[in-house]
C-alpha cells in the first residue's frame, strides 16, 4: 500500500492513469493476483455491502439490548417526509444506522475500515448508486479509491480505536468515502485528496468512549456522521473548495493527536460516554446479565 | 495488509478485533492442531476477557475452532453446534502478563490425542499474531503458510531447511529466528509464499538438530 496522496498522485500523473487503477496495479503485484481476479475481489465486497444492507432485520435487537430497531423508524419517519434533511439524505442516515445495528447484532457486514465503522461507505455509496444510477464496476472503482486512502491512512496514522480513538474509525471511514464519493462525481486525483482531507479534518480528535467496551454506543449511530460528512466533504471539493491542510499532513495529524489522547478515552470503555454516570450503570447492568 | 483488510473483511459483527480476529485465531489454531479439535481450555485476557462476551468473542473463537470462517452467518450458534458435534470447551480467565490487550490462551486436544498450546494476540482490523506455540515465544500473522519449526541452536541449520524448501520452489517470504541462549532450543518461524506439502513437513522433521514441525497451512 501507498505512504502518501502525494505518492498517489505523482504515480497517476507519471502513467497517465486514475487513482483507481494507480491503488488497483500496486495491490495486484502485492498479491500476485491479475487485474480481473482483484477486481472481481472487490466488486464482491461491494455486492456483500449491499446484501449486507438488505438483510437488515427491523425486529432484531443485541445480545445486550443496545442495539436495534433505530434504523426502521429513520425508514418510517423518511417515508412520511418528515426528515429535515430530505429524502436522499434520509436514505444514507437510515442505512448507516440499519448497518450498524446489523453489526451489533453479529449479522455479516463488511469492515469498512472497522466493524464499528461498516455503515459508513455502504451508506454514501448504495445510497449514490440508487440515486444517480451508476453500474457496479463504477462502484467497484470508487472502492479502490477508499481502500487506496484507507491504506495511507493506515501507514501513516492507525485505523483502531484502540491506538487512536475514534477520528480513527469513523474519521477514516468517513475521509474514505468522502474520497470514493468524489471519484463518482468525476472528481480529479486532487479533488479525491481534497475531500478526504476536508472530512478527516471534522472529526479530528474524536474519542472513542462505548458504553460497557460494547462496538454500539455511540459508535452505531456516530456512523451517520461519519456518512453525511463524507457526502458533504465530497460536495465542498467537488465545487473547487481545497484544504488548506494537504491530506498527509492532516492523516500525520490525526496520528499526533491519536497518540495524545488518554488511554480511557481509547476503547477501554472508560472515559467520555462509557464514564458518564448513565454510562457506568448500563456497564453494571450489563456484568449481571 | 493489503486493500481488502481496508475494505473488508466481509464477517459477522459486532467487532473486527473482538470477533473476527478472535474466529481467525481459532480457525489458525485448528490449521496449527493439524486435526478436529475434541477438547478446548479457552483462557481469556485482558480486554478480551472484560468485553469478549458482549461481542461474541467466546462464540466467535469457538466457532473457529471448528474451522467456520469469519463471515459464516453461523458464528452466533456456536455454542450449540459445539454441543451437537460432542466438542469439550470450557472458558476462562487468564493474566498473561505485559501481552496485548486482545490476547487468549488455548489448550487444544485432537481426536488423536494430539495437544498444542497456542498464545495469540487479536491485533485490530480482524488482523492478528501467533505469539506463542507449545510454550515458545514467536510471532506471525497467520496469513501465510507458516512452517514453526523447534529446533537445536546449531550453525547450518537453517540452511538445510532453506535447501529442502528451494528443492521445492517454495518461496520464503518471511523468516525468524527465535532461541533461548546460545546453543540451547530455537524456534524457526518461516512463512512461505505457496503452501508446504505434507511430505515436505514431514522430511523437515526428520533432519537432524530438528526437534518438531509444526505446519499452517492456508486450505482447511
Amino acid at each position: 500500500m501507498y505512504q502518501s496522496m502525494a505518492e498517489i498522485a505523482s504515480i497517476c500523473e507519471m502513467n497517465k492513469i486514475s487513482f483507481w487503477e494507480c491503488v488497483q496495479r500496486e495491490d495486484c503485484i502485492e498479491q500476485a493476483m491479475s487485474p480481473e481476479e482483484n477486481f472481481e475481489k472487490m466488486k464482491q465486497m461491494y455486492r456483500a455491502m449491499r446484501a449486507a444492507d438488505y438483510a437488515y432485520d427491523p425486529n432484531q435487537m443485541s445480545r445486550s439490548g443496545l442495539s436495534g430497531r433505530d434504523g426502521a423508524k429513520i425508514a418510517a419517519a423518511r417515508q412520511q417526509g418528515k426528515l429535515l434533511c430530505g429524502d436522499f439524505i434520509g436514505r444514507v442516515m437510515e442505512r448507516a444506522v440499519k448497518m450498524g445495528e446489523s453489526n451489533a447484532c453479529m449479522k455479516r457486514i463488511v469492515a469498512a475500515p472497522t466493524a464499528g465503522s461498516c455503515g459508513v461507505l455502504p451508506a454514501v455509496l448504495l445510497s449514490l448508486q440508487e440515486e444517480k444510477g451508476y453500474s457496479d464496476d463504477e462502484m467497484t472503482r470508487a472502492l479502490y479509491v477508499a481502500a487506496g486512502i484507507g491504506g495511507v491512512i493506515a501507514s501513516r496514522a492507525f485505523l483502531a480505536g484502540a491506538s487512536g480513538g475514534c477520528q480513527a474509525e469513523i474519521g477514516s471511514a468517513s475521509s474514505i468515502a468522502a474520497g470514493a464519493a468524489a471519484y463518482l462525481c468525476s472528481g480529479s486525483v486532487m479533488t479525491i485528496s481534497h475531500a478526504a482531507a476536508l472530512a478527516m479534518k471534522n472529526l479530528l480528535g474524536l474519542a472513542c468512549d462505548p458504553v460497557a467496551g460494547l462496538v454500539e454506543v455511540p459508535c452505531v449511530k456516530r456512523n451517520v456522521i461519519g456518512a453525511v460528512n463524507a457526502l458533504t466533504s465530497a460536495d465542498l471539493a467537488c465545487a473547487g473548495v481545497e484544504s488548506r491542510i494537504p491530506a498527509d499532513e492532516v492523516f500525520d495529524a490525526m496520528r499526533a493527536i491519536g497518540r495524545s489522547l488518554p488511554e480511557n478515552i481509547r476503547e477501554t470503555g472508560l472515559g467520555g460516554l462509557a464514564g458518564t454516570p448513565t454510562g457506568v450503570s448500563l456497564r453494571e447492568r450489563l456484568e449481571k446479565l | 495488509m493489503n486493500l481488502f483488510d481496508i475494505v473488508g473483511p466481509v464477517m459477522v459483527g459486532p467487532s473486527s478485533s473482538h470477533t473476527a480476529g478472535a474466529a481467525k485465531i481459532g480457525s489458525v489454531a485448528r490449521r496449527l492442531l493439524g486435526e478436529e479439535v475434541a477438547e478446548a481450555e479457552i483462557l481469556f485476557h485482558g480486554s478480551f476477557q472484560a468485553t469478549g462476551r458482549g461481542h461474541g468473542t467466546d462464540k466467535a473463537l469457538l466457532a473457529g475452532l471448528m474451522g467456520l470462517h469469519v463471515d459464516d452467518p453461523l458464528i452466533p450458534l456456536s455454542f450449540e453446534i459445539a454441543d451437537g458435534k460432542g466438542l469439550k470447551y470450557h472458558f476462562g480467565d487468564i493474566d498473561l502478563g505485559d501481552v496485548h490487550p486482545n490476547s487468549v490462551k488455548l489448550l487444544l486436544t485432537g481426536y488423536s490425542g494430539k495437544k498444542l498450546e497456542v498464545v495469540a494476540a487479536s491485533i485490530g482490523g480482524g488482523r492478528i499474531e501467533i505469539n506463542e506455540v507449545d510454550g515458545l515465544a514467536n510471532t506471525f500473522s497467520g496469513d501465510y503458510p507458516t512452517l514453526i519449526i523447534q529446533n537445536q541452536d546449531q550453525p547450518g541449520l537453517i540452511a538445510e531447511i532453506a535447501c529442502v524448501l528451494a528443492g521445492f520452489q517454495i518461496n520464503i517470504a518471511t523468516l525468524q529466528l527465535y532461541r533461548t541462549g546460545r546453543g540451547g532450543q530455537a524456534v524457526t518461524v518461516i512463512e512461505c509464499d505457496n503452501e508446504v506439502p505434507a511430505d515436505v513437513v514431514e522430511e523437515l522433521g526428520h533432519e537432524q538438530g530438528i526437534l518438531k514441525v509444526a505446519y499452517l497451512s492456508m486450505e482447511d
